[in-house]
């Protein structure tokens, strides 16, 4: 039986669709292009946030944007563009991995902290955002943070609903720190490198003052992002290629540029191919070992944010559990890509040290009593 | 007298000041509890002076076991705890009561874990911010972060405030820098989170954890991010005679693609009390804005001279490029002993609402119109690219209702500030400070919402309890019956 969908086109609709729900589950949903993400929701009805849209306040002068949280990326990177600006975490986009359709909205980017490659050095979707509004499972309307660049008033919950997938809040209005978009970028690619080459590369790069924007690994490649003003490209492309000059150094620049840190951001490499996709956060110096072990276990993987984002492609979902195969680190592990089935049967997110897991399900009830919620998606 | 009113004591914890002494001496190692009142009295106020009352005692450990074992005491016993890093705060974060042990991360202060590699250092958090910086910096490396205090103040009480500084318009502020924190909870347990991974698993709590005060758990170490220290740096100094077009300076750097690692705003009154104290070379003028970029020289000189070519067009009254690290030093020398000039001829209270950069110039205005209506002046210094004003009032606090008509004047600014989209405190927190403005800016909702939080860390409100949260919305939170359940 299809769902029913509910469309509120206000915060107060929002508000009214919540508290209204009579202790019925409610699954939330943006473009819905990230609905096959966390543990599967059993939910009879949809709060669709795709009416929620528009931008309330755009101010490239002060680098703020106040947004709706149903609006398009599209629509927000299309008025960014205008101004030559951009949201400088980068937001992967996950319709290629996912294989779904629809468009992407900056309230699903908000509560899923979802961030791209220059997070190395620009931070994350939490970093840049100055403040949200959200409806509790009580059906009321809350406001934290606000607009501006500089706010410790009071406890931050706007990054504690950035990242929670829905599960205490709907998010109905974000507001976000934007950036100028860089003048220049090119990119080096060292070829022929494994992971514990490529990793040293990373640490060596990261640690020069050339505020390398993005250090990912693919195929045997390794990629630096270089961006800034002309004169600052220039230099630092130089002074890295005379750095690692024992390596062989393609340069890429215009299209093939843009391109290819989209290609790395939305994991294109793994889009046509089958299997479970898992996203590990490690500290870098552990990426080797855990794709030495991975690849024993017959997975494929690549690498972010110089070595401190493991993409893991595994080709048998029957092997469930990633996290059996990982060498004793601190990192953690999220599938990202899994059919239903394999979301139900594993831990989708990190299973939390049980004092954090017994505060974050408090947190929950008194976010969200009902637990009506997007309820277990985090689970 | 002043107008802010800290709950009374609590008699039943006064009467039992021996045995909990003697309980917290009991689980610690020697020399660890300080109770003498001529002893405790060093540990009566912070950076907020004008408010002040020594605690019934003082616990200094040595370690986050240490810190755990007097928590434990302090919960099982129902007294409340103020944690207290440098005690700089300057909104009474770390202001005792009667009733109240300080738990302070004084003794707390040694480096466990420098990794460049993976660019983060794990320390204890009664380091000063300065000390972190101190530490990696001969090896090329930098902690962002730069409060004004950052000399004596610790990194738990940044982490407790979320402080920033100078150079966050570029860097962020501790939030963004920090990968992660042992806490002692509530109840003593130790528990950590977050590392040097880049992201955390679960919900972001230890972005809960940073900014708040001190309310939700003891932070005893933690795991910062460093980077790479950037190969040079210069100041240009823009005058201008109207603070509107100071403002769109600001903007227009803003928008055209150079990112300055700082922008502070100094105007006329500033201007005049500083060049009197430092004798920078300022000119006399509406509006000062010192800008720094960074880079190599060739970056400098590419980005300074896209900076001037855009004040040029805004008619400065005078424009200075720093052309030597002497030059520079001059420039900033000014900038940095501002407070200390203003401190000089007069006692002041020093503000930090945070307003939306174009509604700078609206805003200076407004602050000087309210200083006019109250009788007093009003000097302006701040960090003009994210928007976070420091107006320091200036009053005598020999004079008989000065600091009253003072404080009335900060709160009426404050108000300013929320009113253009703005928030009560930047970078200092709220303290008891701006306790009783909280609802200016937040709905009773959006309190009970923070509220609801701290129940959930700390569900007997022993921690910081009569700070944020105006006293009447706490009120049924902060009582003897949720002490000895918690």
């Amino acid at each position: 039986m299809p769902a029913e969908v509910l469309t509120p086109a206000t915060e107060e609709a929002i508000a009214e669709a919540v508290a209204g729900s009579g202790g019925q589950a409610l699954r939330l949903r943006g473009g819905g292009t990230r609905s096959d993400i966390g543990r599967p929701v059993q939910a009879a009805r949809v709060l669709s946030l795709a009416g929620h849209s528009g931008i309330t306040l755009y101010e490239p002068g002060a680098l703020t944007m106040v947004v709706k949280t149903g609006t398009t990326m599209a629509e927000v990177e299309a008025a960014l563009e205008a101004e030559n600006q951009q949201l400088a975490f980068e937001p992967m986009d996950h319709r290629a991995l996912l294989g779904t359709t629809g468009e992407p909205t900056v309230g699903a980017v908000v509560a899923g902290n979802v961030s791209g490659p220059r997070r190395v050095r620009a931070g994350a979707c939490r970093d840049h955002l100055l403040g949200a509004r959200f409806v509790d499972g009580r059906g009321r309307v809350v406001k934290n943070g606000g607009r501006v660049m500089k706010n410790v008033t009071g406890l931050d919950l706007a990054k504690l609903m950035c990242g929670a997938w829905g599960t205490l809040g709907v998010l109905s209005e974000v507001s976000l720190k934007t950036l100028p978009v860089a003048e220049t970028a090119c990119t080096l690619r060292f070829a022929g490198l494994d992971a514990d080459g490529a990793v040293a590369l990373f640490c060596a790069a990261l640690r020069t003052p050339y505020e390398i924007a993005g250090a990912a690994w693919i195929d045997g490649s390794a990629y630096l992002r270089i961006e800034g003003l002309a004169v600052q490209v220039e230099n630092r492309s130089r002074a890295l290629s005379a750095l690692f000059q024992a390596h062989e150094i393609e340069r890429i620049d215009g299209e093939a540029h843009g391109a290819l840190w989209r290609g790395i951001r939305d994991v294109t490499h793994f889009a046509a191919r089958p299997g479970a996709v898992w996203r590990l956060a490690a500290k870098p110096t552990d990426a080797p070992g855990i794709v030495a072990a991975l690849g024993a276990a017959g997975a494929e993987c690549s690498l972010d944010w110089g070595g401190g984002l493991i993409w893991a492609r595994v080709p048998q979902e029957a092997d469930q559990d990633v996290r059996r195969h990982l060498p004793g680190s601190g990192a953690h592990a999220t599938l990202v890509r899994g059919c239903a089935d394999h979301r139900g049967a594993v831990a989708v997110f990190q299973p939390e040290h049980p004092r954090l897991a017994k505060i974050s399900a408090a947190l929950r009830h008194e976010f969200d009593p009902d637990t009506i919620l997007n309820p277990g998606l985090m689970a | 007298m002043s107008t802010i009113v800290m709950p009374k004591p609590m008699q039943s914890v006064l009467d039992r000041k021996a045995a909990i002494v003697a309980a917290l001496a009991e689980a610690l190692p020697d020399n660890r509890v300080i109770s003498d009142p001529a002893e405790t009295r060093a540990y009566e106020c912070d950076a907020l002076t004008a408010y002040r009352c020594p605690p019934l005692a003082v616990v200094l450990p040595t370690t986050t076991e240490e810190v755990s074992a007097a928590m434990r005491v302090c919960h099982d016993l129902g007294v409340s705890v103020v944690p207290r890093g440098a005690g700089t705060s300057l909104s009474g974060g770390s202001l005792p009561t009667a009733d109240c042990v300080i738990i302070g991360t004084a003794r707390m202060n040694g480096f466990l874990e420098v990794d460049y590699d993976n660019r983060c250092l794990r320390v204890q958090t009664g380091a000063t911010n300065l000390s972190v910086t101190g530490h990696v910096e001969d090896d090329g490396f930098f902690y962002a972060p730069d409060p004004s205090s950052q000399l004596a103040c610790a990194i738990a009480g940044n982490i407790a405030m979320n402080s920033g500084g100078a150079h966050c318009l570029k860097y962020g502020v501790t939030t963004n820098n920090l990968l992660g924190v042992r806490l002692v909870m509530a109840d003593g347990e130790i528990v950590d989170l977050g590392g040097p991974q880049m992201d955390l698993p679960g919900l972001d709590l230890l972005g809960l954890i940073c900014g708040s005060e001190g309310q939700l758990a003891i932070v005893t170490e933690a795991v910062l991010r460093i980077l790479p220290k950037p190969e040079g740096a210069r100041p240009v100094m823009i005058g201008f005679d109207d603070a509107e077009v100071a403002g769109e300076c600001v903007a227009r750097i803003i928008r055209s693609g150079v990112l300055p690692v700082a922008i502070e705003y100094m105007d006329r009154p500033c201007i005049e009390v500083v060049e009197n104290f430092a004798h920078a070379g300022y000119p006399q003028c509406e509006a000062l804005l010192i800008v720094e970029v960074e880079g190599s020289e060739p970056e400098i000189q590419d980005q300074l001279a896209r900076i001037t070519a855009i004040a040029g067009e805004l008619n400065p009254v005078e424009v200075r490029v720093s052309a030597s690290a002497e030059e520079s030093a001059n420039i900033w020398k000014g900038r940095k002993s501002a407070f200390g000039a203003m401190g000089q001829i007069n006692d002041y209270l020093c503000l930090d609402g945070t307003v939306p950069v174009s509604a700078l110039p609206g805003t200076l205005k407004r602050i000087g119109d309210l200083g006019r209506e109250h009788g007093l002046q009003v000097a302006n210094v701040f960090h003009a690219g994210d928007g976070n004003m420091h107006p320091l009032i200036l009053f005598n606090a020999n004079r008989p209702g000065d600091l009253e008509r003072a404080e009335a004047l900060g709160a009426d600014i404050l108000r300013a500030c929320v009113e253009v989209g703005g928030c009560l405190t930047g970078e200092h927190g709220v303290g008891i400070e701006k306790r009783d403005l909280m609802p200016d800016q937040f709905s009773p909702v959006d309190m009970e919402m923070q509220m609801r939080v701290k129940d959930v860390f700390d569900p007997g409100w022993l921690l910081n309890p009569a700070k944020v949260f105006p006293l009447s919305a706490s009120e049924s939170r902060r009582t003897e019956d949720r002490r000895r359940a918690g």
